[in-house]
């Protein structure tokens, strides 16, 4: 260590050995032409996605582009409010920001006809019967509560119908429409 | 690396003790910690250095902007070339590979590359939870992203539940070999592994990985002069590849860019069987599902067998013939921009006779390996005792 000197009015005064300094910083954010479409739907109970102009999958929430072609998508569909979980995790530690009873499922959710999913909230099911490829639908806030935010769905409960089989729930659910398509 | 190119090899290797918080030096000390040694090993100094290679995880981790610019002067290189690599947590293998492309294309002869994290200076979990504008926060940091993904595979391998605590409990062990690894659970039992609380389940609090400072740091040198170093650990073969997270039909459990990555480096490195041909791996395993994943990703046995290496022991450095991550691994130090490094340089000390307890006995060929983001980018290297002869 290096001798440093310091005045003497500061003699026998302990040592910083570190600071913490919390720092802020706001900032405007412009979501985008597909992400802003979605929204606007979304405060009207609408969920939309988009249509791939290369094979056709379709995408929720909207992307501006198809990833794996580098394609725009700019053809909007209207979709159902019901779908089923690709895979979940039931979490037992907090979000900063959000205050959740413990423990809680995060699910990634495929919306019926999707081909991505998104993660959500899974409630009104206790966490040992989620299962990955239960049927779900989505519970909107109160009318008067709605507007222009990802939060107008307060979470996804279990509709009670048969669970789509793991071979085709989530990502898998994709080849299986492939093939079905290739056999048609 | 591809085919051609210069030989290249390394021949110094540097690594801090990894802790929860390394208080005693800054981040500038830290680094020039590692890269002293690696340079001390090579037994060169800094006017011997051509360019320098750095890599962490995303800077808001810290909150230090661009610190590859604030710490020119702790690693001697003002006035030199650097260079930044940013691939999130595979960031340590792919830096490794950017310095030993240096060399291979012939434009530099001896290069320093160092990666590290201080942890302690920042929230990696809340870094990694931010929320995002307009959409719902719900994932509680990596565990909740990851856990989804070794749920599907749980169920497609129909794996015994307790495998991930196998993997867990063994890198552990392996951990005890090596003095510089951040836990250091001597009295640790399995049934306590199995015991620990379910964090992201199925992931429990036993098979996570800590938060650690530390830095690890390589000087990667043309065969001129790493002909004459006594141990020189020969790169074979370097690959990286990366894809979305998210897009129809990606298959999250194995994915394509890992598969790819894999098939490259082994026809790089002329290796047709790599669980016979390799001798010990370094796999970047965060949460302990991720080992038999990997395994099987890697073609280490067919998809759905990974558990079953796991689970007869075939990846433990007492008897194993493929032992993984005998230096502790990822389960048992994770700073996390040093973690791929870490990776890269102890399959080079397991090549080069130099790792010390946790050495597996005459290793010629080591795999180091890296994964980062939603496991879509992903870096790899092999190298040998020997000079690649194809």
């Amino acid at each position: 260590m290096t001798d440093v000197s310091v005045p003497s009015s500061l003699d026998g005064v302990e040592p910083v050995q570190s600071v913490r300094t919390p720092i802020r910083l706001e900032y405007t954010f412009t979501p985008g032409v597909a992400a802003q479409t979605y929204l606007r739907e979304f405060a009207n109970k609408k969920i939309l996605g988009v249509v791939s102009p290369v094979d056709g999958a379709v995408l929720v929430p909207p992307r501006g582009a198809d990833s794996r072609h580098g394609a725009l998508c700019d053809e909007f569909i209207e979709m159902p409010h019901t779908g089923h979980v690709g895979s979940f995790c039931v979490t037992n530690v907090p979000i900063p920001g959000r205050d959740l009873d413990l423990p809680y499922i995060s699910a990634c959710i495929f919306l019926d006809g999707a081909d991505i999913g998104f993660l959500n909230l899974v409630a009104e099911c206790p966490p040992e019967e989620c299962r990955i490829g239960m049927r779900v639908e989505a519970v909107w806030k109160p009318d008067e509560e709605i507007g222009m935010t990802a939060e107008n769905i307060l979470y996804w409960r279990p509709t009670g119908e048969p669970d789509i089989p793991f071979g085709a729930a989530g990502v898998r659910g994709w080849h299986v429409r492939e093939e079905g398509e290739a056999n048609a | 690396m591809g085919a051609g190119g210069e030989t290249t090899a390394v021949i110094g290797i540097g690594m801090t003790n990894f802790s929860a918080t390394r208080g005693d030096v800054s981040m500038p000390g830290l680094v020039r910690e590692a890269a002293l040694r690696a340079l001390e090993d090579a037994g060169m100094g800094w006017d011997d250095i051509d360019a320098v290679v750095m890599g962490k995880a995303p800077d808001f981790f810290e909150g230090v902007m661009m610190p590859e610019i604030f710490l020119a002067e702790a690693l001697g290189c003002v006035g030199k070339p650097i260079l930044r690599v940013h691939t999130a947590g595979s960031v340590g293998g792919s830096t490794a590979l950017v310095a030993a492309s240096l060399v291979h294309s012939g434009v530099h002869k001896k290069v320093l590359t160092v990666a590290w994290e201080k942890q302690s200076e920042s929230n990696a979990m809340w870094a990694l939870s931010l929320k995002q504008p307009f959409q719902v926060s719900i994932n509680a940091g990596a565990g909740g992203y990851f856990s989804p993904i070794i749920r599907q595979y749980m169920e497609e391998s129909n794996a015994p539940e307790l495998i991930g605590c196998m993997v867990a409990f063994k890198d552990r062990q392996h951990a005890l070999l090596n003095p510089y690894a951040h836990l250091h659970q001597t009295d640790l039992t399995f049934d306590q592994v199995v015991e620990s609380p379910m964090l992201w389940e199925p992931i429990r609090y036993s098979e996570t990985c800590p938060s650690s400072d530390g830095a690890a740091a390589m000087v990667i040198a043309h065969e001129s002069i790493a002909d004459k170093s006594p141990n020189p650990a020969w790169i074979h073969a370097g690959a990286m590849r990366s894809e979305a997270n998210n897009f129809p039909g990606r298959d999250e459990v194995n994915p394509q860019a890992s598969r790819e990555c894999a098939a490259d480096l082994w026809a790089q490195a002329g290796i047709t069987n790599p669980r016979e041909e390799i001798d010990a791996a370094e796999l970047y395993v965060p949460f302990s599902w991720y080992e038999p994943m990997w395994l099987e990703s890697l073609g280490f046995c067919d998809r759905g067998d990974g558990w079953k290496m796991v689970e007869s022991g075939a990846t433990h450095i007492d008897g194993g013939d493929l032992p993984v991550n005998c230096s502790g691994g990822v389960l048992s130090s994770n700073p996390i921009g040093a973690s791929g490094m870490i990776r890269f340089a102890e399959a080079a000390l397991q090549v080069r006779g130099m790792a010390g307890d946790h050495q597996v006995k005459d290793a010629r060929k080591a795999l180091g390996h890296a994964y980062g983001g939603g496991a879509q980018y992903f870096a790899m290297w092999v190298v040998g005792a020997d000079k690649p002869t194809n």
